[in-house]
């Protein structure tokens, strides 16, 4: 079976479980799945499956389901469809259009590991979301024989609060800021027990893994990369969306599923607003894999490309989202509040041609600087991103430096920036 | 087995005792915030990284033992 496999028969609207079971056949029980005839555990099949997380860190998934075995105390499997990437949609997509999946997945590893505990993390905006979700899963044949049934948690919009210890915190003290690790929330996460948390396009994978087998999953993409994945993919194409992609593709395949471009582009953002820019000129060949982008600097973080039109400004684009970012620190780490403050200041005064002479060198050293210095990752993305930026535009940032604000500088944001919330409920 | 000298961030508020009792490893970036040479403490060192360790006024440093070079830690000090 080729592509799609999650998107299978989405459509408008959200599929119901009769039509979900009839696309996707039966989820099997635990004891009936097998490969070449012998029973196999779920565990052992995820496990040979090579599958990685999709949440941003492409973390092998069969890596956390031994640690959380390893832990003492029975396990809490929590579904993260937080999605606090701004160019993101696809986990906003997959749980409004095909909750059963998601759901699916985090029924059959709560059942591999004796959890009788499912919560699910949705950011507080989709309301979409959280309506399909909660219609999903009182229509489950488990809605009233299961024990614990699934906990739907509202947790705060913002870029940190869905990392996976911001959502620990936040359910167990309501503070939705990452944690400093060790403890390892597959330790001691969810009422300190030990917790395993997957992003919701993860388990839709681990759900088809279920049903289909490993060795189904690894025909797809490269062996270090199998299977397929969900890319919201903006900007400047034609058809911007959602599309399920094989690892491993080239990227000018993708950008002609999305019906080309609309107009010219001067760089790609590949990862979101802890990604990396990648010059328009030598996109196209680029295979989305690690393999691929890993040598560009780049990652597919939770699955974002925007394209980024001439027409734009990117200086601009960037002196925003670098504010942004700053604004979205959780205020906790001395490196990332202070670092970030002061690459985006001197950032914006550049944009102005306020810049002094040693402007740049400052945000190059204040992003090296920042790098490993937080309890979560946020310093290292956002510094990624702006040395990128740094590198890809440097005519345009040159200009600006000695010219001040062009003409392009106040038209609408490609890259969008929600409105800070608060990130303590 | 090596020790090595770490910072938990969020507890850090930038006292910066740490980088006066322990130069040889801590120095102060240009907002008060310790970086940390992460290079194995010397025995002769040890003595010195504990009482460091216990000056922390808010309590954000620990002395992590590791195991060879795979950084597999087998357990932490919180003096």
């Amino acid at each position: 079976m080729s592509l799609p496999r999650v998107l299978l028969g989405a459509g408008a609207g959200t599929m119901d479980h009769a039509t979900h079971r009839r696309v996707h056949g039966e989820l099997p029980p635990a004891a009936r799945r097998s490969r070449n005839g012998r029973p196999v555990p779920l565990l052992a099949e995820l496990s040979h499956a090579g599958l990685r997380g999709r949440g941003g860190g492409a973390f092998p998934l069969a890596a956390k389901l031994e640690a959380v075995q390893r832990a003492n105390g029975r396990p809490v499997v929590v579904i993260n469809g937080t999605e606090g990437e701004p160019m993101s949609v696809k986990d906003r997509m997959l749980l409004e259009a095909l909750p059963h999946l998601v759901l699916d997945g985090a029924y059959c590893l709560a059942d591999a590991l004796g959890a009788q505990d499912i919560v699910i993390a949705l950011d507080q905006s989709m309301g979409e979301g959280h309506a399909a979700v909660r219609r999903a899963v009182r229509e489950r044949p488990e809605a009233g024989r299961r024990t614990g049934q699934p906990r739907i948690i509202s947790v705060p919009t913002g870029y940190v609060t869905g990392h996976e210890t911001a959502i620990v915190n936040f359910v167990n003290r309501g503070i939705a800021r990452p944690m400093t690790q060790p403890p390892r929330i597959s330790d001691r996460g969810i009422g300190r027990r030990p917790t395993l948390m997957s992003n919701a396009e993860t388990l839709a994978h681990v759900a088809l893994i279920a049903r289909h087998g490993a060795e189904w999953f690894r025909t797809l993409g490269p062996p270090d990369e199998p299977g397929s994945a969900l890319v919201t993919l903006s900007g400047g194409v034609r058809a911007p969306g959602v599309y399920e992609i094989e690892y491993g593709s080239r990227f000018d395949a993708l950008v002609r599923a999305a019906g080309g471009l609309s107009e010219p582009v001067r760089a790609f953002l590949f990862g979101g607003y802890a990604g990396t820019w990648i010059d328009a000129a030598g996109a196209a060949p680029v295979k989305l894999a690690r393999g691929g982008l890993s040598p560009l600097g780049a990652s597919l973080g939770a699955g974002v490309i925007v394209a980024l039109p001439r027409s734009a400004c990117p200086v601009a684009e960037v002196t925003r989202v670098a504010g942004w970012m700053s604004d979205q620190s959780a205020s906790q780490c001395g490196p990332c509040v202070n670092g970030l403050a002061s690459i985006a200041d001197t950032l914006a005064d550049l944009a102005e041609g306020r810049g002094g002479r040693d402007a740049f060198t400052d945000i190059l050293r204040w992003s090296d600087l920042v790098i490993g210095r937080g309890a979560c990752a946020h310093p290292d993305g956002a510094a990624a991103f702006v040395t990128s930026a740094l590198r890809v535009f440097s005519t345009e940032f040159d200009d600006h430096a000695l010219n001040g604000p062009c003409d392009a500088c106040a038209r609408r944001p490609v890259l969008i920036t929600p409105r800070q919330r608060s990130v303590v409920a | 087995m090596s020790l090595r000298i770490e910072v938990d961030p969020i507890k850090c508020e930038a006292h910066g005792q740490c980088a006066e009792l322990l130069p040889e490893r801590i120095t102060l970036d240009e907002w008060g915030y310790p970086l940390i040479d992460d290079a194995p403490i010397p025995a002769s060192l040890a003595g010195l990284a504990r009482r460091t360790v216990r000056a922390c006024p808010t309590l954000a440093l620990r002395l992590r033992h590791v195991l060879h070079e795979s950084a597999a830690d087998v357990g932490s000090e919180r003096l």
